[in-house]
């Protein structure tokens, strides 16, 4: 099993016997299947976005108005980009195979060029068959960071909670009460901070719940976290529909956290809006990603939790306390995931609806394994996932010959196909969704 | 609770010497006895996961703590069940008029606050007495009994979904996709029931093959990308869940399955030869899909208890590796195994547009999906368990409806009291702690000695 996986990190140990049951028993030193895969991309890229693509120019602005200095839009045409671009890929297919003749797996490097240009030439298509093959490429990437803020808080908690050994597929649960939570106490403190505070709580209770009953009663998580999310969705919605609706003005009506600007930095064309235009959930969610990275892997806390996480027999002889580690990683993962549900009612819409976190949740699960538990890696991901729901928006307003429901399947059609190893196996922390008993 | 558990856990898994009796109640034999029938004579612990996706090492081995919460199973069962309706009922009057009113005066008369609590309460689960089991008020006979009817209406796609999932519990596999192979399973069902036309009889068949063939090939689908990549099921279910969802909705936008002349997303009706016949008339909703559901329900039983596939399936949920060792095709195994769920979750989709909806909309499969899931759970991925479990739900969903009509109780309120049963069924020392049934320590000795045994790892 050691032979292909790639664990998270390099240098983690693999302890045997520890295969988590997802994994088929066959081992092989490199696979056919990233050259082949990548190869039938590449020739669909060459078929669609090349020699099927029409001959119209599509243009991506690339500055606001509000930047500095205005740089000219990037116009081009869509039959030769597409063309350009599609044999590029072809290029790194037969690259790969290359390397598999010679027993050599592909680079990371490559598949990640080969992602990122074939989401270029997908670009350049679907905007080039538009009505009005215009868009602005600052407004999309922008909007892809907004969607993505609970994503990426969403997925760090998964990423908490994995690695430190408990599987949470209550993400959804926590998105959904931080949102609630949020919203009924700003509404009824008029103070949107409070209200932030009152999400993190809010998440870390239904965190706690999770912890509880895997850790204490030893009942699958799995099973803890699909129930958690049916009983949060019931008590919101319960509470929704008795106490919000009942007196809107009181109870659902949070004031919003406002779009901090920093000065200057925040003109800087396409970064700016990114990095200094954001609310302050927004840049919570930097400082989260940055946070969680270092002490996980460079902070002695860390390497306790990921000892936890892969070989909870050994940390516990090494004095640590493998359980209480457990329980307060998972009630800390369901605070950042309650901050991330903040997101929905504090910043992007000013009041609580049913269900408002629509699946989220799910979708942060994937980026954290897309991500490969890493919290920089899950960001990534979770930015891709946010990048295909805005383009699905965008592209469905400029009028493309795609249906938008196939645009909103992508994300979901990429993390088939992520987890189904296009970007190589993954494997999660050893010893994630077993319970730890002493003995 | 957290100070006190280790003690319990330690008191009952870890020392087999204490005194609660081991001897079942009749009560308890019975139910042992149908367990055995269902677990081939108590060859297979039918947990609700199997073994290895439940837990690594349990305190005490299965000898102690799965027989015991076995053996209990059906007391903690009830219990669980009572209390999920006991904090249900808390939420409900939490938030009723009457409660908060009296809440005022609480100290100087608190007997009108506890009515109140307790009318608040009540109130609503009457109500959902009413609309899901019998109706008093009803004019005639067949009136007061309608409100069953509807809840076996419901129970059908839920029973049958749930039995997909339970399958897969028990070779090892979480099958969240039973939403995604609903709706795959409905679009095919709708489209062979509307588009085509065959005689009486021939049509309806095919709808069903259609529908169980669209289900299976969605679920099998995941166990083909599971076996040969090894991708998890879980967020392969997931995901299929929403790339059906976004396909169905795409259809309904194409000539060839929007009705003519109509700008909803809705398909035409299903011809009258493709749709399933009423069972007692047409005053109630109930169709033939339940006595297939029955059907369903012996098929698995037999498949799983009396069959060398089902044993294979048994096997590989039981230890992927022995069964792999022990020559058993793991990666068929699997496959067949989401195939056959697929199909299972398919004869729900096919219940609910040749039976209850008889056309095809977005919202083809409502949540029965995700519902199948807590069905299965609660049935303990058992035939018969998750049977029960469904005609269960299936009455909180039939009543909800005529409890929010009655009492402005909302709906939600019946997703608080499923999930809670689940959460509680599967901690069972939870609910005994809760209703005082561990066994009380004599001594504060014996107490500090357990607690000791609890660190230092509880099992003797």
């Amino acid at each position: 099993m050691s032979t292909t996986v790639s664990s998270p990190r390099p240098g983690t140990p693999q302890p045997a016997g520890t295969d988590n049951g997802t994994a088929t028993m066959s081992a092989k030193p490199v696979g056919w299947k990233t050259p082949v895969l990548l190869t039938a991309f590449g020739l669909i890229a060459l078929v669609f976005f090349g020699l099927l693509a029409p001959n119209q120019t599509a243009s991506f602005g690339i500055s606001t108005s509000e930047d500095f200095f205005q740089l000219p839009a990037l116009a081009v045409n869509a039959f030769a980009g597409g063309l350009v671009l599609s044999i590029l890929l072809l290029g790194l297919a037969g690259y790969a195979v290359y390397l598999k003749t010679k027993g050599r797996p592909a680079p990371g490097w490559l598949t990640i060029t080969f992602i990122v240009l074939f989401v270029a030439a997908f670009l350049i298509w679907v905007v080039g068959g538009a009505r009005t093959p215009t868009i602005s490429l600052a407004g999309l990437i922008a909007g892809s960071v907004t969607l993505a803020v609970p994503l990426v808080f969403g997925s760090l908690s998964g990423v908490l909670c994995e690695r430190v050994g408990v599987v949470n597929i209550a993400i959804e649960g926590q998105l959904l009460g931080g949102a609630f939570t949020a919203a009924i106490v700003a509404s009824m403190t008029q103070n949107p901070f409070i209200g932030l505070l009152a999400a993190a709580v809010a998440g870390a209770v239904v965190s706690m719940v999770l912890a509880l009953f895997s850790i204490k009663y030893l009942v699958n998580q799995i099973i803890v976290g699909v129930v958690l999310n049916v009983l949060v969705s019931g008590v919101t919605g319960f509470l929704f529909s008795t106490v919000m609706q009942a007196n809107k003005a009181q109870f659902n009506s949070p004031p919003g956290l406002d779009i901090i600007e920093i000065p200057v930095l925040s003109s800087i064309p396409v970064i700016g809006p990114i990095l200094f235009r954001q609310s302050l959930v927004g840049y919570l969610m930097y400082i989260a990603v940055l946070v969680v990275w270092v002490g996980l892997f460079k902070t002695r806390w860390g390497l306790r939790v990921r000892a936890v996480g892969e070989h909870p027999q050994a940390a516990d002889t090494m004095g640590i306390n493998v359980n209480a580690t457990r329980f307060w990683n998972v009630t800390l993962g369901g605070a950042v995931a309650g901050i991330g549900g903040s997101f929905f009612t504090l910043v992007a819409i000013d009041s609580f609806t049913k269900e408002i976190s629509g699946g989220r949740g799910f979708i942060a699960l994937a980026a954290l394994i897309f991500g490969r538990w890493n919290p920089i890696g899950a960001f990534f991901a979770a930015l891709l996932f946010g990048f295909a729901d805005n383009l699905q928006s965008i592209v469905t307003i400029i009028g493309t010959p795609v249906p938008s429901q196939f645009m909103a399947m992508l994300p979901y059609l990429v993390t088939v196909l992520a987890v189904a190893g296009l970007v190589g196996r993954s494997r999660g922390p050893a010893a994630s969704g077993i319970p730890y008993v002493k003995g | 609770m957290s100070e006190n558990h280790p003690k319990h856990a330690a008191g009952e898994h870890g020392r087999p010497d204490h005194k609660d009796p081991h001897h079942p109640s009749p009560a308890e034999e019975e139910t042992a006895a149908v367990v055995s029938v269902d677990t081939a004579g108590g060859a297979m612990e039918p947990s609700a996961v199997p073994a290895t996706a439940q837990s690594g090492q349990l305190p005490g081995g299965p000898d102690t703590l799965l027989r015991r919460i076995f053996t209990g199973s059906g007391m903690v069962s009830v219990l669980a069940v009572l209390l999920a309706l006991i904090i249900g009922g808390l939420l409900i009057a939490s938030t009723d008029k009457q409660v908060a009113t009296t809440a005022t005066y609480f100290f100087a008369r608190p007997t009108d606050f506890l009515s109140a609590v307790w009318t608040a309460a009540t109130r609503s689960y009457i109500a959902l007495f009413q609309g899901s089991v019998f109706n008093p008020r009803g004019n005639s006979v067949a009136a007061q009994f309608a409100p069953f009817m509807e809840t076996l209406t419901i129970a059908t796609p839920l029973i049958t979904a749930g039995l997909g999932v339970a399958l897969a519990f028990r070779a090892g596999l979480f099958n969240i996709g039973a939403q995604g192979q609903i709706i795959v399973a409905g679009i095919l069902a709708a489209w062979v029931g509307f588009a085509l036309n065959l005689p009486l009889g021939l049509h309806l068949l095919l709808v069903l093959v259609a529908g169980i063939i669209g289900g299976a090939l969605w679920g099998g689908l995941v166990g083909v990308l599971k076996a040969r990549t090894g991708a998890h099921e879980v967020i392969l279910t997931i995901m299929f869940n929403y790339i059906a969802l976004y396909f169905l909705r795409y259809l309904l936008n194409t000539p060839a399955f929007q009705r003519p002349g109509e700008s909803n997303p809705i398909s035409p009706i299903l011809d009258a030869t493709a749709v399933y016949p009423q069972i007692f008339g047409s005053q109630y909703r109930l169709h033939l899909g339940f006595i297939l559901a029955i059907g369903a329900t012996v098929l698995v039983w037999w498949l799983l208890n009396r069959s060398t596939l089902g044993f294979e399936f048994r096997a590989v949920g039981a230890n992927p590796k022995a069964a792999q060792t022990a020559g058993i095709n793991v990666s068929r195994s699997t496959i067949l195994v989401m195939a056959i769920a697929g199909g299972l979750a398919g004869m729900s989709g096919v219940a609910q547009v040749a039976g209850t909806e008889k056309v095809l909309t977005d919202g083809v499969a409502a949540t029965y999906g995700f519902d199948a899931i807590t069905v299965a759970l609660l049935g303990r991925s058992t035939p018969w368990g998750t049977f029960a479990a469904g005609l269960l739900f299936g009455a909180f969903r039939a009543g909800a409806v005529q409890m929010q009509i009655q009492t402005g109780t909302p709906i939600d309120i019946v997703l608080v009291v499923q999930s809670l049963i689940v959460l509680f069924i599967a901690a069972p020392p939870l609910v005994r702690a809760v209703f005082g049934l561990n066994p009380r320590r004599k001594k504060p000795a014996r107490a500090a000695k357990s607690r000791q045994a609890a660190t230092t790892g509880g099992a003797a």
